[in-house]
């Protein structure tokens, strides 16, 4: 089928560097991926179109970019699967990151996220004379998260990492969350307690799109909600986001129904006078509508609130 | 101003055997650096599906045992005291990685579990699912992160740098994302940079594997060894030529005809489908040539595994399966052919990893070091048996690299003039500025790559080979001519790719050279007008130098045997 690549290129060297698009048209084949089809086109038609590529088979991790609007591996996406015959694909470099030109991007900053995870194993105490001994159940599912590839698709699509550029983000949680799950390691506690600063954990704000692009199925989000359920076992000190988390199941257990006011109250606190303040114009706004839900002791629980809290507590039985 | 890097130990390559290496240089108390032309989670370490084979004796397993089937496997080609090496050693590496944090998979009792690999009666392969080469890359990464090791990332090396008394002494590289020029000084030098997969198209290795750190120690003055020996893996998708692990035929996959017979019964009637690679790969192409085959492939058939196997253990495979051949595991059998896989050769080295020797029996580089597949010690002699290679990397990477460190100690850094730099930064203008010719560096490949798998695949004869080996010779006329598009300094792509052939080019002839020479067949170097193995005249490697401006000189050492005399090679 013939298929137009909508590129978007970027030469730093040019006079005056901008990034701008350039089309393609070439004839596909079912099974070609976009990688086949970029491949092919600095073959035959423009030498100069700059992207990364090597392993052809999404274990290498070096083809990640935009693919109509989503990051993705090159090699893993099949272009029959993103357009019909005569339409475009618009191929761009990951977002979060710099471009150096055309699809490469600068990872030093993912990487450098990376390390501040400290990701290598901490055992406590010396290596035994064999290996660990570790029951397989406790280790085995530690490979879904091992087959990350480090490709940056869930970093270039973080929505929480657009607005706040000091959140780890999802790659090096997911890391992170490799060691604290290892029965191996001895430092969990301080890993937890390392996360639970601002910029860690709390800052995900579970838009799932790292879920979503991810090509081996990592499901960082995921494993950024277990870090958070074990940071609050192991008692890390509380934060918004805890408290956030802890206030809010709290009141659904109560009352069945979220009442907001006293959400924003207990996660930042009554004595956080700025933040407290802050609400005023909307409450003002609010106010007149008739938009301003009712709080405390005004806000019933719904009938039936013994089936819920009858919920709450079957979820918190062991299993 | 020349810009001037120093480390005692400099590691070219950032895959398992140059992260191990570097670790192990860095433990002597040597200053070590990492250079590589891409991050090294991107190596081509990644692709090792199976696992990493080890003769644990608490698990009532033998090193002989796992010796000898190496030297078996390699049909009598390997040097032995390497194999024994190998062998012994590879528990306590495989311990050392588990305890750095690597998740192999686990028995019920929570120890380490085994699955079989070819050419081996016993399950000796440690294993992480089915991606174990990733796994180990990525712990090794997180080692180096913790050590804080150096790595010059997206570096490109170009050459050797001597010094007058012909000592290894560093290498000249550029920044691949400035372009910029640099000489990094060195007391000792390992190569650790790969394989040349790219010189076969198709080839089951990743885009980067273009031989060019065994390009460089050629040119450098390094003799390669065993270069005609160029393993043909059993089950690979056909097209783009991606790998199907072993680990399927490992937990019991058949491989079937187009009668729906498993073959195998007829070419190996013990081993079956796990006969060692060289002897699977060619009764898969004798039944494809005898129409047997369904349009050039046979079939892997892994359905009587259960949905439960493959999603636990085959889980990469199944993906791999299911996005590049359409195909679901658990309900068809997946066509597959043997698609070239590794490089047995490479340059030679001693069992510490060095590229000259101490007792002067051959000719090489004092200074340089080499480990992974870039080097030939020979473990693998004719034929790798899977799992193999991973062990190797870290086994005589730690070794290379330990030798290394301890080496340099030794020494001061050599004095190398500016004009070294200058005469590279030249020669990159002068390849940069060659005129239009309408050429192309993609097509001068891919012509390499069909002419190489034409002239040196499975089978392999006299005319064949010749017509092959004149076709590199005219490449490489066209490659001093081929234009550069690109003329930037930033991420130069085109540059990167027309050095990377140029090192292609050099790989090429050697396998070309080393194939028409060797007029028998064992390994995989299988010639249909020289049937037999012929241990009389060839139980020998063939050692190819470079000579400057004419034709590369041939020299031969004896096979070193120390417990196991060739036998007739059945499984």
């Amino acid at each position: 089928m013939l298929t137009t690549f909508r590129i978007r290129r970027f030469n730093p060297e040019a006079e005056s560097p901008q990034s701008y698009f350039q089309d393609y048209q070439l004839v596909t084949e079912r099974s070609d991926t976009v990688l086949d089809a970029l491949i092919r086109i600095r073959e035959t038609v423009d030498e100069s179109l700059t992207l990364r590529c090597s392993c052809r088979g999404a274990i290498c991790g070096s083809c990640g970019m935009r693919i109509n609007g989503h990051a993705a591996l090159a090699c893993k996406t099949k272009v029959a699967s993103m357009v019909s015959s005569g339409e475009t694909v618009h191929v761009e470099p990951m977002n979060n990151m710099p471009v150096i030109k055309d699809l490469v991007t600068d990872m030093a900053g993912f990487w450098e996220k990376i390390r501040q995870v400290q990701p290598w194993l901490q055992p406590t105490g010396p290596a035994p004379e064999g290996e660990y001994l570790a029951a397989p159940e406790a280790m085995n599912h530690l490979t879904g998260v091992m087959h990350c590839i480090m490709c940056g698709a869930c970093v270039s699509d973080c929505a929480a990492l657009e607005v706040s550029p000091n959140f780890v983000g999802p790659a090096a949680l997911a890391k992170a969350y490799r060691f604290v799950a290892d029965p191996r390691d001895g430092n969990s506690s301080s890993r937890l307690g390392e996360l639970n600063n601002p910029g860690g954990m709390w800052d995900c704000t579970r838009c799932m799109e790292c879920i979503e692009v991810c090509p081996k199925g990592v499901g960082a989000m995921d494993r950024i909600m277990t870090l958070r359920a074990k940071g609050i076992e192991h008692g890390v000190p509380s934060t918004s986001g805890s408290r956030h988390t802890e206030a809010f199941a709290d009141i659904i257990e109560q009352k069945g129904r979220l009442d907001e006011p006293m959400l924003a109250v207990r996660t930042f606190g009554l004595t956080n006078l700025r933040q407290m303040l802050s609400f005023l114009p909307m409450i003002f706004r609010a106010l007149p509508r008739g938009k301003l839900p009712r709080s405390g002791p005004l806000h019933r629980p719904i009938p039936g609130i013994d089936r819920i809290r009858r919920l709450f507590q079957r979820a918190k039985e062991p299993r | 101003m020349v810009t001037t890097y120093e480390f005692d130990v400099l590691v070219m390559g950032a895959g398992l055997a140059g992260l191990r290496a570097a670790l192990a240089a860095r433990q002597t108390g040597a200053t070590v650096a990492v250079i590589t032309k891409v991050h090294p989670v991107r190596s081509h370490s990644n692709a090792a599906q199976g696992g990493i084979n080890a003769a644990l004796t608490d698990r009532g397993d033998k090193w002989e045992e796992h010796a000898f089937e190496t030297v078996k496997g390699s049909d009598y080609l390997s040097d032995q005291d390497a194999v024994e090496i190998l062998a012994q050693e590879a528990g306590q590496d495989i311990l050392a990685l588990e305890h750095m944090g690597v998740i192999f998979n686990r028995n019920e009792e929570g120890r380490l579990g085994t699955r079989r690999f070819g050419g081996q009666k016993r399950a000796r392969t440690f294993f992480v699912s089915d991606f174990t080469g990733q796994a180990l890359l990525h712990v090794l990464y997180e080692q180096a992160m913790k050590a804080r090791l150096p790595v010059f990332e997206e570096w490109f090396v170009t050459s050797l740098v001597k010094d007058e008394q012909g000592r290894c002494s560093g290498v000249l590289a550029f920044e691949i994302r400035s372009g910029r020029m640099a000489l990094f000084k060195a007391k000792a030098v390992v190569i650790a940079a790969g394989g040349l997969g790219r010189v076969f198209e198709p080839s089951t290795n990743a885009l980067i594997c273009t031989g060019d750190g065994i390009a460089i120690a050629y040119r450098g003055g390094a003799p390669l060894m065993d270069m005609e020996m160029v393993q043909y893996h059993p089950t690979t998708l056909q097209g783009k030529g991606l790998l199907l692990s072993e680990a399927a035929r490992g937990e019991g996959a058949y491989l079937l005809n187009a009668e729906g017979e498993r073959f195998m019964e007829q070419y190996a009637p013990n081993m079956m489908e796990l006969a060692s690679r060289d002897v699977v790969s060619r009764a898969e192409q004798i039944e494809i040539n005898e129409g047997r085959g369904i349009n050039g492939c046979v079939l892997l058939d892994c359905r009587h595994l259960g949905k439960k196997l493959i999603r636990e253990r085959l889980s990469q495979i199944f993906e791999e399966a299911k996005s590049f051949a359409n195909i679901d595991l658990t309900e068809e059998p997946v066509p597959i052919c043997p698609g070239m896989h590794y490089m047995m050769g490479g340059v030679k080295t001693d069992v510490e990893g060095r590229c000259w020797d101490l007792a002067g029996g051959w000719q090489g580089v004092p200074g340089l070091f080499a480990a992974g597949e870039a080097a030939c010690l020979s473990l693998h002699g004719g034929n790798r048996l899977g799992a193999n290679s991973l062990l190797e990397t870290v086994v005589f990477g730690r070794r290379a690299g330990r030798c290394a460190g301890e080496y340099a100690e030794t020494l001061a850094f050599s004095r190398i003039s500016d004009g070294v730099v200058k005469d590279g930064e030249n020669a990159l203008k002068k390849v940069l500025a060659r005129p239009e010719t309408g050429d192309t560096v993609a097509r001068i490949r891919h012509e390499m790559g069909c002419a190489m798998t034409e002239g040196f695949g499975v089978f392999r004869d006299e005319e064949g080979m010749a017509h092959a080996q004149q076709m590199v010779g005219s490449l490489r006329e066209r490659w001093n001519r081929v234009a550069i598009h690109d003329k930037g300094q930033v991420f130069n792509t085109s540059l990167v790719r027309a050095l990377e052939l140029d090192f292609m080019l050099d790989c090429a002839e050697t396998i070309a050279l080393g194939a028409v020479t060797r007029t028998e067949s064992r390994g995989a170097h299988f010639r249909t007008d020289c049937l037999e193995r012929d241990d009389d005249h060839w139980l020998k490697h063939i050692l190819i130098h470079h000579r400057p401006g004419g034709s590369p000189g041939l020299d031969y050492l004896p096979v070193r045997i120390t417990r196991w005399e060739p036998q007739v090679r059945v499984y």
